[in-house]
Formats: structure tokens, sequence, C-alpha cells
């Protein structure tokens, strides 16, 4: 495929002695990704945010990984952690500026609300979230930057059936609107189901295409 | 000037037994801590003699090379030193080169410019003064730099999450470390404001005392004692600042992602 191409490109990536990977996400398509722990998928969600030394080549939309500064390209590709990390006191410090005002205070609201959360969930204090809280407000954070792409590790494994699914719905409008490519790590067939794509099992030394769901 | 009394190493022995009694009680109450106190005590007496007899061929001799080489010699060790109390040093040759290195700029430069501009000794390199002087100033900004690393790095592997975290929403390399870099900043800095509030009021400072015991007039050595503040606060500071500045910069690569694999992995045994 040329270089030009839409969608987000893998090529040969490998870390810490896993790998290589190498997968094609089409704008608008999400590639569903499991595979046993220890296989090394936050390891190449990690590679694809480039937050590690890494072997490949990982290009979006064109441009490859390293034409553009690390700061930038991770602002691109919008990497979720399966553990989100809070460093100030209050929940809507977290947040870019530009998503808190005018058109953007709007949307912001409308995501809360789509993921079960009161815009007054913005004021409260980090210290007092539950753990379901905080894996939606990370959701909600991670869209707020509008990223161009998202790589999703297990974004629903701490929530219950309700939220989980009101993260699949808010996360599916997202790439619909955007028409952008997602990586999303899931271990649950139904989840597949729901979100739809092409499924690829990963081991330690490469990756298997085993299907697509339509949604 | 009044006569200076003359301590034996009769008056030594009372106070060394101070310190054996305390680290007797320190090893009866299980706290580990009785062998490197009696090693500590005992690098001292080892290495204040030896001192001394370099310091009394030093006066003696006037002779700027083997006054360079003394400086050298200590800067080296407060090299070590600063890297000997890190829990998670940068691995190789940064493990040291950073203290040594911010030390020996803020250090040497503020020495330098005490004797050429302030105290203008004659010969400038006189080792009567630029030793002391230099001793202080290692001393303390070996303290400061060791205590703001530590707390760098320390923290840095601790917050690993949240760090990624703001590297994930766009943040420069700058941005995602500037907390951490604040805190340790207020940590070197501390000792310094501490001191300096206390001093005169609850604390007469050493080498201040240490001037009036042996028969310099109050004023004098007070004056010596503000600039001998001033001097190591402005060290101190300055040489903290470099070492953060660099320390922050070797926790992350070219592309600002954080590489916690140049810190080493084991901690240091307690």
């Amino acid at each position: 495929m040329a270089a030009g191409v839409l969608g987000l490109r893998v090529v040969g990536v490998a870390s810490a002695g896993r790998g290589p990977w190498s997968f094609f996400a089409a704008p608008g398509e999400t590639a569903l990704l499991s595979g046993p722990s220890g296989t090394g998928k936050s390891l190449l969600l990690r590679a694809l945010a480039d937050l590690d030394p890494h072997a490949g080549e990982v290009r979006l939309n064109g441009a490859a990984q390293e034409e553009v500064s690390g700061p930038e390209w991770r602002r691109r590709v919008g990497y979720l952690p399966a553990e989100s990390a809070w460093w100030r006191d209050r929940v809507e410090d977290h947040f870019p500026l530009a998503s808190r005002e005018g058109a953007g205070a709007a949307a912001l609201t409308e995501r809360l609300e789509g993921l079960g959360l009161s815009p007054e969930a913005l004021r409260w204090p980090v210290q007092r979230l539950s753990s379901g809280e905080r894996q939606r407000l990370a959701v909600a954070r991670l869209l707020a930057g509008e990223p161009d792409c998202l790589l999703l590790d297990e974004p629903t494994a701490n929530l219950d059936g309700e939220s989980a699914q009101r993260v699949e719905a808010v996360t599916a409008a997202y790439l619909r609107r955007r028409n952008a490519p997602a990586v999303w790590v899931s271990h649950d067939p139904a989840q597949w189901r729901r979100v739809g794509g092409r499924h690829w099992l990963l081991t330690p030394t490469g990756m298997t295409e085993e299907g697509s769901w339509a949604v | 000037m009044g006569g200076v009394i003359a301590l034996n190493p009769w008056d030594l022995s009372w106070a060394a037994l101070l310190v054996l009694l305390l680290a007797g009680l320190t090893h009866w109450q299980g706290l580990n801590l009785a062998r490197p106190l009696l090693i500590a005590a005992l690098r001292t007496t080892v290495q204040l003699s030896l001192v001394g007899l370099v310091l009394k061929a030093l006066f003696g001799a006037l002779e700027p090379g083997w006054v360079a080489l003394m400086a050298g010699v200590m800067l080296a060790a407060a090299g070590w030193e600063v890297r000997a109390r890190q829990k998670r040093r940068f691995a190789g040759w940064w493990g040291y080169g950073v203290g040594a290195l911010s030390m020996f700029l803020s250090s040497f430069s503020v020495t330098v410019l005490a004797l050429l501009a302030i105290i203008a000794p004659d010969p400038w390199f006189a080792p009567q003064y630029a030793i002391p002087l230099l001793g202080m100033m290692l001393g303390n900004t070996m303290n400061s730099i060791a205590l703001g690393m530590d707390r760098l790095t320390g923290e840095a592997w601790r917050d690993r999450a949240a760090i990624e975290a703001r590297l994930c929403m766009g943040q420069s390399w700058q941005e995602a470390i500037a907390p951490l870099r604040r805190e340790a900043m207020r940590t070197s800095l501390t000792p310094m404001i501490n001191a300096m509030s206390a001093a005169g009021l609850i604390s007469l400072p050493g080498m201040m005392t240490g001037q009036i015991l042996g028969g310099t007039p109050p004023l004098v050595a007070v004056n010596y004692q503000i600039l001998i503040m001033f001097m190591i606060t402005a060290g101190t500071g300055f040489g903290s600042m470099v070492a953060l500045r660099l320390g922050a910069g070797r926790l992350f690569d070219a592309r600002q992602r954080l590489r916690l694999d140049r810190l080493d992995h084991l901690e240091k045994a307690a």
C-alpha cells in the first residue's frame, strides 16, 4: 500500500523481544486484538503510541511515526492504557482547555452523559472517584483530545455491563464521526460482536486474522 | 588573638566514646545503624587526619598545581558520594557524571569568584583560603544535589503512569516532568533556606564556631560566615538547577519517551 494511504498501517513492529506484528486498520475500521496475557498486547499498543523503543514501521493516515515529533504523534494516536493515571486534584484539570469552553463544553457534556456521568463530574476531586468512574472519565479525557485514531487497552475490563456498553456506544460514535481507525484489545466475544471489526489473535511472535465481525 | 587550646588524643577519645555508646544503643534497639555509624566515624578520623597532613604540606608549598590536584580529588570524591546516595541512580557514567559536572560548574565557579573578587588573598589560589572554601561549597552542594536527584528519580519511578499519561496527551517532556522538577528543586534548596533562617538564632554555624574557638574576633567571623552562607546557597542552587536539568533530560530520549530503563533497576540495599 502506498505511503499516502489513510488508516493505521503497522509493519513488523517488535518490542522487548516480542513481535513482529503487522496489520492494517482502514479509516473507521476497528482492529480487535485478543490473546493470552503475556503475549505483548500492551507492548504493541505502547509501541504504536511510541512510548517504548521498538522496531518496525507505523503510519497513521500516511504520516510515519518518526516524521512527527513524539508529543504530536501521541496526541494523534490517542492511547488509553488499561489503568488510567491522574495527576491533578480535580478531574477537569486533566482535560484540554479547548474541550471545556464554548462549543467544546457542550460536546463534552453530551459525551459525559452518554457515559452515564453527570457534567458535575468534572469538578469532582480525583481521589473520590470509584474505579468505574475513573475509567469512564479516562475515556472522556481521551476523546476530548480529538485524536485521529484510538488505541484502547481493555477499556471496559473494570466496568459493569451497562457502563461497558455505554463506553462502546460513545467510542463508536466518535469513530464514526471522525471516520477514524482503532485498535481495541478485548477478550469478550460478545464485545467483539457489538463493536465489530477485524479480529486478530496475537502471539508473542506474530498475529493471525481470525475473522470479521460486522456490526 | 588569644592562644588556641590544642586537643590531645585523650580529649578525642572521650568524644569517640560517646559515638561508640550511640552505636551500641542503636545495635541494641535492632536499628542496623551501628555498622554505618562506626564506619563513618572511622572514615572521618582517617580522612581528616590525612587531610591535616596534606594541608600542612600544601600550605608550605604554595604550588598552584598541588592546589588544583587537591581540588580535583575533592570533586571526584564528592561525585562518588552523590552517586552512592541515590536509590535509583542513572546507569553507567551518567550516575556519576551528572552530580560531578554540576558540582564542578557551581562549586568551582562560585569559589573562584569569591577568591578573585571578594576575599582576594595573595596569591588568589592561596590554599589556606581556597581549600576550606571549596570544601564547604562541595560538601553542601553535594548534599543538595544528592537530595534533589534522589527525589527526581525516585518520584519519576513512582509516577511513571502519570508522566506517561501526560505524554499521551501530547505534552512535551519538559511539561510532563515539570512538577517533579519543581519538587526536587524545593528539596534541594530547603536545607540552605533552613540553615540561613536558623543561623545565629538557633545554631552557630560550624565555620564561625571554629574561627571563634581559634581566636578570631566574633565580628570578623560573622562576616566570613555570612559570605560563606550566601556562596553556599548560590552554589547549591545553581548546582542543583544544572543537575536536575541534566537528570530530567536524561529520563527522556529524542522521541520524548520516558526511559526509566536508564536508571539502575536494583534498589540500593538499605
